[in-house]
């Protein structure tokens, strides 16, 4: 049986694993190439490790970190954060990385989605959408906003319509991230999760929110997401991907077990 | 051991290649050098994209260098679209034929209420679990990305289910395939690639 993808997310700046608040007062929290390896050991169905340094200069730094990070790592890994033209996407995949995540330069150039796809194959792109419900429409959450360059900048899409585009130009799943849940810990978005994901016909992760186990749960069954992205709460070992599954098993969700 | 790897220009080498020198081997890849297959101790053709990029195997001469390769008992391993290389073809690109190690054809996953692509861990049900799957228990999870895949014949070592049971390994003497990604499955991926570098063909010459 098709399981649920547990999903370990690492920010990462200049190199080093970071955690924080909406991207300020970061903490350096370790190796990249070590956190990765040590959640797939702890079960992690997926890594993707998204860089959140926004400099040419670290893109050489970015290399060698995916470089790094990819040697010794035998489960799917992606790579987000500043991939802004093949060429870009190209390098990362030569570091080692399977999938490529681009957001704000496939909003700019959606034939970016495409070029990458025809290279390297649909299932090398993920399309990362950062989206916010419209609380002033009639349907907040199908007409729930894409935001661009972090977040910063609504483009004036709704999410699901964006989502069909992305599916249509060959990527190979969508990562949503709600950007109401983000950082609340108080679950996920299930309704625009299920809105997403019913919307189009490739796989959707959901971001954003999680802060139990129960969150998972529901994201999987009631928002119909395929994975789900966990960041802040495997920091400094609170729990692990196989404690995490361990749990969603007996709640009845198929998850990779034993891990 | 040197692990000849078949690139055909569709996608990304960079993780099979890392697995096979994390496992002890050496690959060396070729794209058109067809001495790199008539030297071949083992034949490892990897496959992400579109089964019409296959055509390139038939323009560069390796298709055939491949075949004479099998017919001398080199043992090879098709993944994921390079499995699917192996049958006479795929409705993915119908007018491109297949090896035709097995008779029979690639289709996609019918229609539904399923997602297609295929994507993400699923078990395997082990049927043929002496040689590449040997160690594999029931249940073993793997890594699949595919919206297409081959029929569940007398030749398909283990099933995987998803809208309906198709064959996730395939193997008949030296032939072998798998349609998820072994380097991409953990410690069971690492196992079933271990399992084809140390395979020794029954008779084979020491």
């Amino acid at each position: 049986m098709l399981t649920k993808r547990i999903i370990a997310c690492l920010d990462v700046h200049a190199g080093r694993v970071v955690k924080g608040v909406q991207f300020v007062d970061l903490i350096d929290a370790g190796d990249p190439a070590t956190q990765a390896a040590r959640h797939a050991r702890e079960g992690a169905d997926e890594i993707v490790l998204l860089d959140i340094t926004a400099t040419h200069e670290g893109r050489q730094t970015l290399l060698d970190t995916v470089r790094r990070t990819a040697r010794e790592l035998f489960v799917p890994f992606c790579v987000g954060g500043g991939i802004r033209t093949a060429r870009d996407a190209e390098q990362v995949f030569e570091a080692g990385a399977d999938k490529v995540s681009i957001n704000s330069a496939a909003l700019a150039d959606p034939n970016l989605i495409s070029a990458i796809g025809s290279s390297f194959g649909a299932q090398a792109v993920v399309v990362a959408i950062d989206a916010r419900r419209d609380p002033a429409a009639a349907d907040p959450v199908r007409e729930a906003q894409v935001y661009a360059q972090g977040g910063r900048h609504p483009v004036g899409r709704t999410v699901v319509e964006w989502a069909r585009e992305a599916e249509q130009r060959g990527a190979g799943e969508i990562l949503l991230t709600s950007m109401d849940a983000d950082g609340t810990r108080a679950g996920f978005d299930c309704e625009l999760t299920a809105a997403v994901s019913e919307a189009v016909g490739i796989p959707v992760i959901a971001s954003g929110g999680a802060g139990a186990v129960t969150h998972f749960a529901d994201v999987f069954s009631r928002g119909k997401a395929h994975a789900a992205l966990a960041a802040s709460i495997f920091h400094f070992g609170v729990s692990t991907s196989r404690s995490l599954k361990e749990e969603l098993a007996q709640a009845g969700i198929p998850v990779r077990l034993p891990c | 051991m040197r692990v000849t790897v078949i690139d055909y220009k569709a996608g990304n080498l960079t993780s099979v290649l890392k697995t096979l020198k994390h496992l002890g081997a050496e690959p060396v890849v070729t794209d058109g050098d067809l001495s790199l297959v008539e030297s071949a101790e083992r034949i490892v053709l990897p496959g992400v994209g579109h089964f019409a990029a296959t055509e390139r195997l038939d323009a560069t001469g390796l298709t055939s260098a491949i075949r004479a390769a099998i017919a001398r008992g080199v043992p090879f391993l098709g993944i994921c679209v390079g499995m699917q290389w192996l049958y006479a073809g795929s409705t993915e690109a119908p007018q491109q034929p297949g090896l035709g190690a097995f008779a029979e054809f690639c289709s996609r996953f019918p229609d539904g209420s399923e997602k297609v692509p295929h994507v993400g861990w699923n078990s395997l049900e082990v049927r043929q679990g002496l040689r590449l799957l040997a160690g594999v228990e029931l249940g073993e999870f793997v890594y699949f990305t595919h919206s297409y895949k081959g029929p569940v014949t007398a030749d398909t070592a283990a099933v995987t289910e998803y809208i309906e049971p198709f064959a996730a390994a395939v193997e008949r003497a030296n032939v072998m395939g798998v349609q998820f990604h072994p380097e991409k499955s953990g410690e069971t991926g690492l196992k079933i690639l271990r399992n084809f570098l140390e395979w020794q063909a029954k008779g084979a010459a020491c």
